[in-house]
């Protein structure tokens, strides 16, 4: 009777125990979700010290750009338990609020003293908040970015190509501070033979699946003034998405990308940018900060051969938001550890070792630190960028928006198809369509 | 031979009824034949409800509601036939269908008459046709995801081997001409790349039909004094074209639910000029999350494909019958 009591012991014990232990290392165990591109990498390194702290494991899912919004958007209308926190688009924050993706942080931050105003207002409203504006934060500001412009530093030195371009244009080959200065300055560089090479004028975002080709475009839309509603809030769209400003706007990116892109970039985002940079087939390019870390230490491009600005101007100053906020997603079994890493990361210290990383921290210990615009070449643009920042739509409905422009914004720059005024015109055709079954028009 | 196999299978038989236990032989002996195969086709039967009826079913339900994948909390409300009616009325969809006749109707042309052509040859049976045959059929052996991705660098305006030999053979510079990316080739450079791919498999269903032609046939046609000619039109064709209208419906339903080619290697750009109805159709349910108007354009499509295929079926068989 004795053994047999022994034995019975010994199973429930052995399976207690075996039944308990996937629960321990759930709880001590984080799965943080991105995009896989170079802050990501920074990021691993970032979270050892949280390890360390606190003996979390930390685990990633890091999704290559073309996927990122597929692939998580499908784990959370899934309500998949892959992720316990989440660094998503700033356009998903409308759609996870309402559905209930993301967990609501206001009382988390009140109760833990984390204080929205120790960040930079813009990235608070584009990261943060739903509705926009509103104190409703539904994550924290993880990373600022921007969409912005590198260039050949080096082969804009060169003297006889400064001596031609003077020639040609009458003023200095220097950064381009507009729109047509760009196209200018594109057009000289595009065809010339450089260091026994080829090279052309600009390497542009072009890519028609996702949302290269918006970004790109909204660089030119945003500085020569485009506007998504005419009263905000009212989705009065007509005259303003397809105002004159828009037109001359869209006719400018189409006109830099018929004359100047390289060969076949037909179809180009981030990495293909980075490409013709780095095989020095382009003078200049667009990309998001983001990278430019990684580009100031390339051995061939980088160092004094690359220079950077912010993109210039039409009508105005602006730029094209980029850059997201850190979410906890509501379905995750590890609540108070996802809570944990929430209030460690917001910590200015941790914020100012992000940056020295290559993270874009948008905390004011950093960004109003003296020494921060000389702490790399691009700091001084990324805070002139980021004072300057519009975003895309953040309603629920982005997705079909987005793919809307995407469609409209292709046929026209890429496939010739119609003028700037039809391919406009008929953006704000569907986008009505979308917002009247959404009930808001 | 046979007999030998018989008595093989009935010792077999006799193997397994003795081992079968005896309860379960009590509990069949007392269905009758048509309940036993009942019985075994019920598993399969289940699992094609499961997987292939029901979702259908649901397909239709959704279609006639407002439902998006993406908001799990929002009401489902019935629209009746807005779905349908916003579908046929979107002229981005019909361009969609265009694009997709386009690209049916010249994979098809140029499978077929170059797919019969290797076959004739082959069927010549010349010195080394084993060989051949297996070169050209290693194409078809491979992944779409593989050969959608090396095409790819095959149509690279700057670095590309297609563009080099074009060059060679025309003279114009290989970086003059984009492949992938001009409104004007692009939908080519995918009906070549669906051409090489599945050529062999057309060929390889002609080759079949090649040979099951009767030589007596042949032989009495050359006692007559027809000529080879006269043959080939009168005997070949005939008796080849139940399997070329197969291997035409085969490629035909194939190339009309093409994706994965499209979008590796155009992603159905430039702009829209290669979007195929099965991109827009994966973007309107994946990408603009529109579940219950993606449902319907998905019920329109099966309607089409399915109609289409029964008629051309029809068609076959009465060519079967002649």
């Amino acid at each position: 009777m004795r053994k047999l009591t022994k034995a019975l012991l010994g199973a429930t014990t052995a399976l207690t125990i075996s039944t308990a232990m996937p629960a321990v290392s759930q709880a001590a165990e984080l799965t943080l979700c991105w995009a896989a591109w170079d802050p990501a990498n920074a990021l691993v390194e970032l979270s050892k010290d949280f390890t360390a702290q606190t003996g979390t494991e930390m685990k990633f899912e890091f999704v290559p750009w073309p996927n990122f919004a597929d692939r998580i958007l499908n784990e959370l209308n899934s309500g998949g338990k892959l992720c316990d926190l989440l660094i998503g688009d700033s356009q998903w924050l409308g759609g996870s609020a309402e559905n209930g993706y993301y967990v609501k942080l206001n009382d988390f931050f009140d109760k833990e003293g984390i204080k929205m105003s120790d960040f930079a207002e813009a990235a608070v409203n584009a990261y943060a908040t739903w509705p926009k504006g509103t104190p409703n934060y539904w994550a924290l500001p993880a990373m600022g970015d921007a969409n912005a412009w590198f260039y050949r530093k080096d082969w804009f030195a060169k003297p006889e190509l400064q001596a031609e371009f003077k020639k040609q244009t009458g003023r200095d080959l220097a950064i381009p501070t507009t729109w047509p200065e760009l196209i200018e300055t594109a057009k000289f560089f595009n065809g010339k033979e450089i260091d026994g090479k080829k090279v052309y004028g600009a390497a542009i975002f072009t890519e028609r699946a996702s949302e290269g080709i918006t970004m790109g475009v909204t660089q030119a839309l945003y500085a020569n003034g485009f506007k998504y509603e005419k009263t905000a809030g009212k989705y009065d769209m007509d005259g303003a998405v397809n105002s004159p400003d828009a037109v001359k706007g869209l006719e400018e990116y189409k006109e830099l990308y018929k004359c100047c892109t390289p060969p076949g970039y037909t179809d180009a985002y981030m990495g293909e940018t980075l490409d013709a940079f780095k095989s020095g087939q382009a003078a200049m390019a667009m990309n998001w900060f983001a990278f430019f870390p990684g580009l100031y230490k390339d051995e061939n491009v980088g160092g004094d051969k690359i220079g950077f600005f912010v993109n210039p101007k039409g009508t105005t100053a602006a730029s094209t938001l980029g850059g997201q906020g850190i979410s906890v997603v509501a379905n995750t079994d590890n609540m108070d550890g996802a809570l944990a890493y929430i209030k460690w990361f917001a910590q200015p210290d941790v914020q100012k070792k992000w940056w020295s990383l290559g993270g874009y921290a948008v905390h004011n210990a950093v960004l109003n630190d003296p020494s921060f615009k000389d702490s790399q070449p691009f700091a001084a643009d990324f805070l002139v960028a980021m004072n300057q920042v519009q975003d895309f739509w953040q309603e629920p409905s982005y997705a079909i928006l987005l793919q809307a422009m995407q469609k409209r914004m292709h046929d026209y720059v890429v496939a010739d198809q119609g003028t700037a005024q039809e391919a406009l015109d008929g953006l704000v055709k569907d986008w009505a369509e979308i917002f009247g079954d959404e009930g808001k028009l | 031979m046979t007999d030998t196999n018989t008595t093989i299978m009935d010792k077999a038989t006799e193997r397994m009824v003795h081992a079968t236990p005896m309860s379960l032989a009590r509990r069949v002996r007392g269905l009758s034949d048509r309940a036993i195969a009942w019985l075994f086709i019920a598993p399969t039967i289940l699992l094609l409800l499961a997987i292939n009826i029901f979702p259908l079913i649901w397909a239709v339900r959704l279609s006639f509601t407002n439902y998006r994948a993406n908001r799990p909390n929002a009401v489902v409300e019935g629209v009746g036939l807005t779905n349908y009616q916003r579908v046929l009325n979107d002229p981005d969809i019909w361009i969609a269908m265009q694009t997709t006749a386009h690209f049916v109707f010249w994979t098809i042309i140029l499978q077929t008459l170059i797919g019969f052509s290797l076959a004739y040859l082959i069927d010549r049976k010349f010195k080394g046709h084993a060989f051949w045959t297996t070169v050209i059929l290693i194409p078809m052996m491979l992944s779409p995801a593989v050969v959608g991705n090396f095409w790819r660098f095959l149509y690279q305006p700057q670095i590309g081997l297609f563009n080099y030999i074009v060059s060679y053979a025309t003279g114009v510079p290989p970086s003059s001409f984009e492949m992938l990316g001009a409104v004007s080739l692009a939908p080519w450079s995918i009906i070549i790349v669906d051409t090489w791919m599945w050529t062999p498999y057309v060929m390889l269903i002609c080759l079949a039909g090649l040979r099951s032609i009767p030589d007596y046939i042949y032989e009495a046609a050359e006692v007559d004094r027809a000529s080879a000619w006269r043959q080939f039109w009168s005997i070949t064709i005939p008796m080849a074209l139940p399997f070329i209208m197969l291997a035409v419906l085969f490629r035909g339903i194939e190339n009309f639910k093409m994706f994965d080619m499209v979008m590796l290697l155009t992603g159905g750009g430039p702009g829209s000029t290669t979007e195929v109805a099965s991109i827009t159709l994966k973007r309107e349910a994946f990408e603009s999350w529109r579940t219950g108007r993606a449902s319907s354009f998905a019920i329109i499509l099966f309607v089409a494909v399915f109609g289409l295929a029964n008629i051309y079926v029809k068609a076959l068989n009465k060519v079967k019958q002649r």
